[in-house]
């Protein structure tokens, strides 16, 4: 992935940076706490068998999130 | 949480535990940590208690308390529902954050993840806000070593400034200089100094105007700098709980309202609005935790494991699911059939014998019929075909649990869950369903929308519980499996009973849908699901575990409901009105309606009584059928035998099989479902919804049944 986009477009095995996130009430509150802040380094780690929700390496953790939560976050290619 | 003693009994349904202490000298502790970090485990090392622990998030639902001894102090640690944050909402977090802050805590204990260190001291830091006594515990540090991450505890202890220690909660050795620590903690000895939390600029100055003011209010009840952030913060639930602890109405007050305007302007003119400030809290902090971790840890890169890429991947994902969920029953099925026969010989040869024994001794007919035909013999059956599969089946899901294999069928089940605009971690809760619905239903506290929640609790009854699984096990046996014999039978049973498994799945995500596209509308919420590494489980303790706290647990409930029953059945069977046992009257009143739905009266009958223990069904309606007969053997030909003479076909033990899987749950998780959704409509929703589904889809079976069979 090049340049700008959301977390959910990321592709298995792809790393990218937190720019920001486009998300309101708890669920941005939950993603920060488990430390998706801005230049939090994330990488896709893998996708379930039915594509949806993908695994992601958030500081030391995996943790699954679904597209329709991943696509508020917005991520710079590195 | 778990299929504990406690979760699985009637005190599923009580209360959270107030903190109690034995004497005024007891130190209370407060035990924090993200979740899933063996916060748990290392509770349980230090007090000797069975607080249940497995390898998913969220396990802890209500708080407990213990106990333990030091040469010096007695505490009385307090296990607190595994959090991320202090500034985060669900209701679980918010038990977490108010005991934290306001339950009077001597000390608190953060535990920590060494393989995941940053997130961990996210939480930590934010305690060491609040609570500057507080100690450090780095668990999992046999897990960070392997992996490499070398965890440095002097170097964190410098940059925290407080005590930190490494454990592995499965060394005791490491637990005792946590012990240590905490001694002198509490005695004075370490003086802790907690790395002060730095925001950014505007941040900071506003806190600068507003401490001063709040300082004089709070004194030395709560930090001044923590208090005003909270204040500047504006999060309501968190500054109730405030001036609730202090006693003062923090707002009412001329100082702190005038530096609050103040500083809310300046914070303003810096373009930090309310809801960017809570982001820049959050983000200040996670940095915070990063520079302190700094060079204590070294990075090692993490992905998915190799088993993990199978288990989750598109091609295995399912199969492998499905073909696990086989090998458990096979292997419960297999194992237990040897120890059922013996079992029923033995407990059936000493019912033969006592009943001699009350005749030799004169003993009148009726109590020898009350205790023996009646009460004994259906114990006795519950024991011997219930308590071989429990004792296999409960350490093997265990076993998985310990593993970390749960969050891994949440994940690949999230999607059709998330269709059914339900939360994939109902997949767990289900999941311990399987153990116990009770347990099941008290799980779905990990859930944070109420919605999902309700939704979730009204459908474990779906997941056919330890209870029913060997009821349903017996009859596909006796009518499915009847012809194969050997390991090719017990493959074909346990084929059979997975289907039946997945059926019951897909009742599951139907009745989910249709719940939330009707009295619980609303659109899946969002959700996080931590995959944690696999750990190696620790088969002795799980053994001892599931034996001691599920088994017997559970098997004594059912044994408690079983011998009333038994007594019940055969005075009904035995005392005579207008010539014709009492029992015929009711089950040829029940007669209509059961065969409607492929049954029989007998067979209803005894689900009805089945209400406070469902292993007592199929027992009670064998005894039904042989009304004042002795029950000598359980043998598959013998039953298969006794229920077609008494009108069974394949269609009928189809019927039970269906109803089986769904119908009212039992007392215990009605009871459950009452306290956990807060009335009797849900309880009521609980047990109409099941029986309705289980109504319906026997009388369709019924129906094609008669098709085929031309009666």
């Amino acid at each position: 992935m090049d340049k700008i986009g959301s977390l959910c477009d990321i592709t298995v095995g792809e790393k990218a940076m937190v720019t920001g996130l486009n998300i309101h009430g708890a669920m941005r509150r939950r993603l920060l706490d488990i430390g998706l802040c801005d230049g939090t380094v994330v990488e896709c780690v893998g996708r379930s068998p039915m594509g949806d929700p993908a695994a992601f390496l958030i500081r030391g953790a995996i943790v699954a999130i679904r597209d329709c939560d991943s696509r508020g976050v917005k991520v710079r290619g590195i | 949480m778990g299929l504990t003693a406690k979760s699985t009994g009637f005190s599923a349904a009580g209360g959270d535990i107030a903190v109690r202490k034995n004497s005024p000298d007891d130190k209370i502790i407060a035990f924090a940590g993200n979740p899933n970090v063996g916060k748990s485990t290392v509770f349980n090392a230090l007090t000797g208690l069975h607080q249940h622990t497995g390898n998913w998030s969220g396990k802890t639902v209500a708080t407990a308390q213990g106990h333990f001894k030091t040469k010096r102090f007695s505490y009385i640690p307090v296990d607190i529902p595994g959090t991320y944050s202090l500034l985060a909402h669900s209701a679980e977090e918010e038990v977490a954050r108010d005991f934290i802050c306001f339950g009077g805590a001597d000390a608190a204990v953060v535990v920590c993840d060494a393989t995941c260190p940053e997130r961990s001291l996210n939480l930590a830091l934010q305690i060491m806000e609040v609570c500057p006594k507080t100690l450090v515990c780095m668990n999992l540090m046999d897990e960070a070593e392997r992996r490499g991450i070398k965890p440095n505890i002097e170097l964190l202890e410098k940059e925290l400034g407080v005590p930190v220690v490494g454990t592995s909660a499965h060394d005791k050795k490491t637990l005792s200089a946590l012990t240590e620590k905490l001694d002198k903690l509490c005695a004075g000895e370490i003086v802790p100094a907690p790395r002060r939390l730095h925001y950014i600029k505007p941040i900071e100055q506003a806190l600068d105007i507003l401490t001063p003011a709040v300082e004089k209010i709070t004194k030395n009840a709560l930090p001044p700098r923590w208090t005003a952030l909270r204040l500047l913060d504006n999060d309501s639930s968190f500054t109730a709980g405030i001036e609730n602890f202090l006693g003062v109405k923090l707002s009412e007050n001329e100082e702190i309202a005038a530096a609050l305007e103040h500083a809310q302007n300046l914070l303003a003119e810096n373009d930090i609005t309310a809801d960017r400030l809570k982001d820049r809290i959050v983000s200040c902090i996670m940095l915070n935790a990063e520079e302190a971790c700094g060079d204590a840890f070294s990075a090692v890169p993490r992905t998915l494991s190799r088993a993990d890429k199978i288990l989750t991947s598109r091609v295995w994902g399912f199969p492998i699911m499905f073909l696990l969920l086989i090998l458990v029953f096979w292997i419960t099925i297999i194992g237990a059939n040897y120890p059922s026969e013996l079992l029923s010989k033995l407990l059936f040869g000493l019912g033969d014998w006592l009943s001699e024994l009350m005749i030799k001794t004169n003993a009148p007919e009726w109590l020898r019929g009350i205790l023996i035909d009646g009460a004994y013999r259906v114990l006795a059956w519950v024991v011997a075909v219930m308590l071989p599969p429990m004792a296999i089946f409960f350490p093997l899901f265990s076993l998985l649990e310990d593993l970390g294999y749960l969050p891994r069928i949440a994940y690949n089940l999230d999607r059709p869950f998330c269709k059914c605009n339900a939360c994939g971690k109902q997949a767990l809760t289900m999941c311990m369903g399987f153990g116990c619905n009770a347990a099941g239903i008290v799980g779905c506290r990990i859930i944070d929308s109420r919605r999902e929640r309700l939704i979730a609790m009204l459908t474990n009854v779906f997941a056919p519980c330890n209870g029913r699984f060997p009821m349903i096990l017996t009859i596909i046996s006796v009518f499915f499996a009847r012809k194969a014999s050997g390991v090719w039978g017990s493959l074909v049973s346990a084929a059979l009973l997975a289907v039946v498994i997945v059926a019951g799945i897909l009742a599951t995500l139907g009745v989910s849908k249709i719940l939330s596209a009707t009295i619980l509308k609303g659109e899946p919420s969002s959700f996080t699901l931590e995959l944690p590494p696999y750990r190696r489980p620790q088969i002795g303790k799980i053994l001892l575990r599931s034996l001691l706290d599920r088994t017997i647990f559970v098997l004594g409930r059912a044994a408690a409901a079983a011998a009333p029953a038994g007594a019940v059945i055969w005075l009904l069977a035995n005392v005579r009105a207008g010539g014709a046992p009492i029992l015929s009257y009711i089950t040829s009143a029940l007669d209509p309606f059961g065969r409607f739905i492929g049954m029989d009266g007998v067979m209803i009958t005894s689900f009805l009584l089945g209400l406070p223990a469902n292993e007592i069904v199929i027992p009670l309606a064998a005894m039904t059928y042989m009304q004042q007969g002795a029950l000598s053997e359980i043998a598959p030909a013998q039953m298969y035998e006794l229920f077609t003479q008494n009108g069974w076909t394949w269609v009928t033990a189809l019927c039970v099989i269906a109803f089986s899987l769904m119908h009212f749950p039992c007392a215990t998780s009605l009871l459950t479902v009452k306290k956990e959704a807060g009335g009797w409509r849900w309880a009521a929703l609980a047990f109409a919804i099941p029986t309705v589904c289980g109504v319906v889809c026997c009388a369709v079976i019924a129906a094609v049944g008669r098709i085929f069979t031309g009666v």
